[in-house]
């Protein structure tokens, strides 16, 4: 079953010749609207007019988190604010979070994108979909919101936090569908095996995202549960879930490349890899109004393939992710950056401390353990002075990145000291 | 009358509280008394010594976390009570015990404590206005 016959089965001539019209409809627009593109442009001596087609778009520069960063919170909108309907945020890599905006027909863009998505999972109007993303700036519950409701189907808005609510509305309701991150899934369908839920619930289909997951990972949903699970992709920066998703064949996720050009790009030398090699995701919004994104690097490592799909579709499809080509950790659906652990410990002493991020995965939920080394300042001669330090590690943390972590201090030395680039992630997880 | 205690932070972790003794050795700083408190994943050692700066330094140089406190050492007579009564003195004022343990017992029917206040100077002050003997670092090297 495919949402939109027209624009996920053109010829691949047909969607270079509508990727060429946009993009170059975007560059004019971000050229004429946003200071700091027209700037990075006229860097290069580069004008709009320079960009006829996609194969031009190697010639425009790329647009990267510090861009956002740099612009907080509303600068590298392309509308007047009057035409913004809605604002998103993620966290940032200094605890200034990414603000995205959108227009209303940005929003009616994300919804077609996460009903094409949800359409690859099988959901229908005749579906009653639960979406146990959270809801709030974070994209993933409302964009999946979005999605569900432009399809039709019962959109149950769960968000996070109450797993046995959750379970409950799933049999009473006989909810078919469910939206939300895999490691929660899994965690669902463990809490309904030891409670004898299982068998009574209707549920055929999921789609999970937000955090990287393996392909055993999904299998094992599928077993658990007895249904069919999907991954859908995307980035807040780029629109949220709904970038990409994979349909019933499971090879790789189908990009809506009418609405966003997906490059990839040798991270040290920003070439274009050869095809089907692996590399970094780059993006380049070509319908998005509010935040329109030109060469974004998602950071993403993957490859792309244009051949066409066993199930009808032609759009091209990004393969599972391989890992990122910075330091982001994903930890229960949340982006986290090692140096925004480290500025909340910096609040606390002043001095730089020594510190190690442990990322596990236990019962199919991601863990947090910060180990600091007791050094200086941070030391007591009581037990309750070094609890009391414990606490205003954690509550530091807890408002630099929004999730909870075990503080675990240690004695000096401890945290194996490397040369040159600290080591400051231990990331047990195995997710690639 | 202030006497200094030496706290050492370690982790519970096999030969840890052998590597800070050797340490101590080895400066050659002889140990009066210790307490070992303890929690799931780290101890707090505090002692008594003979040089406490000294054994500080060196185990600073040796990569352990470990700081100097003050602390009262109350000599008492070694008999029924005698802790009670000494300490009722400190039962009706704002100051608290944060920990204690006993340091020495002397042939002469004496016993010392080792006791850290919640407000050093202020307990000093009235202990000694009770007649409490308190011991310096000095006097403390030599029992």
């Amino acid at each position: 079953m495919i949402w939109n016959e027209k624009m996920e089965t053109m010829s691949r001539e047909e969607m270079r010749a509508l990727q060429s019209e946009r993009l170059a409809a975007t560059v004019k627009r971000v050229y004429e609207n946003v200071p700091a593109y027209r700037a990075k442009m006229d860097a290069i001596g580069l004008k709009p007019e320079d960009i006829k087609s996609v194969d031009d778009i190697t010639k425009l520069p790329f647009t990267t988190k510090a861009d956002l960063r740099d612009n907080y919170p509303f600068g590298l909108f392309a509308v007047p604010q009057d035409d913004i309907v809605r604002v998103h945020a993620s966290s940032g890599t200094t605890g200034k979070p990414t603000v995205v905006g959108y227009t209303a027909k940005d929003i009616e863009m994300w919804s077609e994108c996460v009903a094409r998505c949800m359409t690859m999972a099988g959901i229908t109007k005749k579906d009653i979909v639960q979406v146990a993303y959270g809801y709030g700036l974070f994209t993933g519950g409302l964009g999946a919101h979005y999605g569900a409701e432009h399809i039709g189907a019962v959109t149950v808005p769960m968000g996070t936090g109450n797993t046995q609510k959750l379970v409950t509305l799933m049999k009473d309701f006989g909810a078919t569908a469910i939206a939300c991150t895999p490691s929660y899934l899994l965690h669902i369908s463990e809490v309904m095996k030891e409670s004898g839920d299982l068998s009574q619930i209707k549920l055929k289909a999921a789609v999970c995202g937000a955090e990287p997951w393996t392909e055993e990972m999904r299998l094992q949903i599928e077993k658990n549960l007895n249904i069919h699970a999907h991954d859908i992709y995307g980035l807040s920066e780029v629109m949220g879930p709904g970038v990409a998703c994979d349909c019933e064949y499971h090879e790789g996720l189908h990009v809506c490349e009418d609405y966003f050009i997906p490059e990839i790009i040798s991270p040290t030398t920003l070439e274009p890899v050869a095809p089907g090699e692996t590399g970094e995701l780059v993006f380049t919004t070509i319908s998005k109004e509010g935040l329109p994104l030109i060469r974004y690097r998602t950071r993403d490592l993957t490859s792309i393939t244009y051949d066409k799909c066993k199930c009808g579709r032609t759009t091209c499809r990004i393969s599972r992710f391989k890992g990122r080509s910075d330091d982001m950790l994903i930890i229960r659906g949340v982006n986290v950056f090692p140096s925004q652990v480290e500025e909340a410990l910096l609040s606390i002493d002043g001095v730089s401390p020594h510190y190690l991020i442990i990322v596990d995965r236990v019962n199919n939920l991601d863990t947090l353990e910060i180990m600091v080394e007791v050094d200086g300042k941070f030391f007591s001669d009581e037990i309750k002075g070094l609890e009391a330090l414990s606490v205003k590690i954690g509550k530091a943390v807890q408002q630099m990145i929004g999730l909870n972590a075990k503080i675990k201090l240690v004695e000096p030395r401890t945290i194996e000291r490397s040369m040159g680039k600290a080591v400051r992630v231990n990331d047990k997880r195995k997710l690639i | 009358m202030q006497a200094k205690q030496l706290s050492v932070f370690i982790e519970n972790r096999e030969g840890r509280l052998d590597e800070v003794l050797a340490v101590i050795k080895a400066a050659n700083v002889n140990i009066m008394s210790l307490s070992l408190a303890d929690t799931s994943e780290y101890g707090l050692l505090r002692l008594i010594v003979s040089d406490p700066a000294k054994a500080d330094a060196a185990l600073k140089a040796n990569g352990f976390s470990s700081m100097l406190t003050d602390v009262l050492v109350v000599r008492l007579d070694n008999k029924v009570g005698s802790l009670q009564s000494f300490l009722a003195a400190l039962a009706k004022t704002d100051i608290n015990l944060e920990y204690m343990y006993g340091l020495t017992i002397e042939k002469e029917g004496k016993a010392s404590l080792v006791i850290k206040a919640s407000d050093f100077q202020k307990a000093s002050a009235i202990l000694l206005k009770s007649g409490a003997e308190l011991l310096t670092a000095e006097e403390i090297a030599k029992l």
